[in-house]
């Protein structure tokens, strides 16, 4: 459960405008990154975004390359979830992956604004606002743990640790 | 509502109802790579795991770079071989194998109603069969070793309504060109597709291994036909485990349905440098081409090479040519023996190399040099794929390819019928 501001944009939101391609083969940290967050689409967004706020936009958001860089920028910047109509395919899993939540619901992207505070909660389904609930598939328990573990890594190396315990217990 | 394979397929093994859009977590029925073992056994290693969870469900075929074609790829090899040992996985297939998603359908691992992931893009092919079968990444493959465990996205489905007949000399690989030329490299951008409608039950178990294979070319996450007797037949004698077939739902609920009539379609070829520029034959018979590859996971089936066959018997290989060709697998290599079909591709002047990608990735066996031309019956024509920046890459059926080894240009094969 957390609250943040709504920073809503439209389709086709690409990874070149998320994170310029120009950065892509410099080795920078998460922190770094985060000061080129949709830099080339929103100039006011990187200086303004605070931890918990949502971005909502509308189809196919992430298209183009493959680039990692534009999930975890977003995850840097604070970015408690992306909610859009529709994910291009490798930013959808990267973005998970990573420990991003990405969240599909065409009623949020219709009713929610700039501005808009909202709670997400992905247990449960649910992006609350004054807007009304806007309810989603529930995430599985295990892809929960991949986000809040931060992301596939962590979570694997996590698991296989409680295993290794388990299996000298044996 | 009903409900489409893929759903059912991921609803079952997830244990609940599920729909399109869904996020699921699954244990997949095998896990499948390659030569890129050598580099999911690292990934694996940064884990911290000593044992993979469930042996049983690894598949590993080599099959990039067979044999190794220098000691980068020996080392690979070498290291992958210890690993199968250390770790004592069951299924693993050495250098006399064939490829992958040649040797997983043949060898009875691709069935209907599996889940099956795999570290590579055409992976989908085992949807031929029935199976939903999805392309990962190989840290993806790396942690499901580690975990018996994948999430998945549901994906919504596009499905193609097949009607009419393919007239002789035009085969699924062009009906596959045809469709992405048309509709475009994006157009089942992760989306599942299914092959349906009337004339799904006439294609043969191969040819829906080349449609199954090409959706990969259309962005799609799977793409399937219906299990149906043709397909149970041919599994009879190779399932390895019993199976449920599994198919879509009368009212299952599509995202969107193409219909196509094979009535009108003729032979096609994608043109350099994507696979969606594609063109009728007809629109670029004559184009001189120095080199012809008859094989792939696309298109390398005993019934390809016998269709090249029945061009190339009797006739030469045109002397400015140089004609690859590589059976998909060791089993499709004896078949092809028994019919007579590689006599007659040896008698014409065709270069006859061991089971594997061959040249199709661009790694090793008949790279191209700068202004050269080949035609290939492989999936994928990029800039660079198979040599030289400034080579190009056709795409195209056996028969269009046996046609044009044999006049030197790229040629109609109804020409020769
Ligand atoms: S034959 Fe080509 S497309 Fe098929 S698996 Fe091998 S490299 Fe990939």
């Amino acid at each position: 459960m957390s609250r943040g501001l709504v920073w809503k944009y439209g389709d086709n939101v690409n990874t070149d405008v998320i994170f310029p391609g120009r950065y892509t083969y410099q080795i920078m940290t998460p922190e770094e990154m985060a000061v080129h967050a949709l830099e080339d689409l929103d100039p006011a967004f990187a200086k303004n975004v605070r931890p918990g706020d949502v971005i909502v936009a509308g189809k196919n958001f992430g298209s183009g390359s493959s680039r990692e860089q534009a999930a975890t920028c977003l995850k840097a910047a604070g970015v408690r979830a992306v909610v859009a109509r529709s994910f291009a395919r490798i930013y959808f899993r990267n973005a998970i992956n990573i420990g991003l939540p990405v969240v599909q619901s065409d009623e949020a992207v219709d009713a929610l604004e700039t501005g808009d505070p909202v709670d997400l909660d992905l247990g449960r389904g649910e992006i609350r606002s004054a807007k009304g609930t806007f309810r989603f598939r529930p995430l599985p328990p295990s892809v929960i743990g991949i986000i809040a573990a931060g992301g596939l890594i962590e979570y694997t190396k996590a698991r296989l640790a409680d295993r290794e315990i388990e299996d000298q217990q044996e | 509502m009903g409900k489409t394979l893929t759903e059912k397929v991921l609803g079952r093994k997830a244990g609940q109802d599920v729909v399109a859009g869904e996020v699921v977590s699954v244990s997949p029925d095998y896990v499948l790579s390659h030569d890129n073992s050598a580099a999911i056994i690292q990934e694996f290693r940064k884990l911290g795991v000593r044992k993979v969870k469930a042996p049983g469900k690894i598949v590993i075929v080599l099959d990039h770079i067979v044999p190794a074609a220098d000691e980068k790829y020996a080392q690979n090899h070498k290291s992958i071989r210890e690993f199968v040992a250390e770790q004592g996985l069951p299924h693993f297939f050495d250098i006399n194998a064939g490829i992958c998603h040649q040797v997983l359908p043949e060898q009875g691992f691709a069935l209907p109603g599996l889940v099956i992931v795999g570290s590579d893009s055409h992976t989908p092919s085992y949807g031929a069969l029935g199976a939903f079968a999805a392309g990962i990444g190989r840290t993806e493959t790396a942690c499901t070793w580690a975990t018996d465990e994948i999430w998945l996205r549901v994906p919504e489905t596009l499905r193609i309504d097949l009607a009419g007949r393919l007239r002789p000399g035009v085969f699924a690989k062009d009906l596959s060109l045809k469709l992405i030329g048309d509709h475009g490299a994006e157009m089942a951008n992760y989306k599942a597709v299914e092959f349906a409608g009337p004339a799904a039950p006439d294609f043969s178990v191969g040819a829906r291994l080349t449609l199954a294979n090409m959706s990969a070319e259309m962005g799609a996450k799977n793409g399937y036909f219906a299990p149906d007797d043709k397909a149970l037949k041919w599994l009879e004698g190779r399932a390895r485990a019993p199976f449920v077939p599994v198919a879509s739902d009368p009212d299952a609920s599509y995202e969107s349905v193409l219909p196509f009539n094979l009535d009108g379609l003729e032979p096609q070829v994608a043109c350099p440098h994507t696979v969606d520029n594609v063109k009728p034959v007809a629109a670029v018979a004559g184009k001189p081409v120095d080199q012809v590859l008859i094989g792939t996971c696309t298109n390398g089936r005993l019934e390809d090479l016998e269709a090249a066959a029945a061009i190339l018997k009797g006739r030469r290989v045109h002397p400015s040519v140089r004609v690859l060709v590589i059976p998909a697998s060791w089993q499709v290599y004896r078949e092809a023996l028994g019919s007579g079909a590689l006599a007659a591709l040896v008698e014409a002047g065709c270069v006859i190399l061991n089971s594997g990608c061959g040249p199709c990735l661009g790694a090793h066996e008949g790279l191209m040099a700068a202004g050269e031309v080949t035609l290939s019956t492989s999936n994928r024509n990029f800039r660079g794929r198979m040599g030289h920046r400034d080579s190009e890459i056709y795409l195209a059926s056996p028969a269009t390819a046996a046609a044009t080894a044999v006049a030197g240009r790229i040629t109609d094969p109804r020409e020769f019928s």
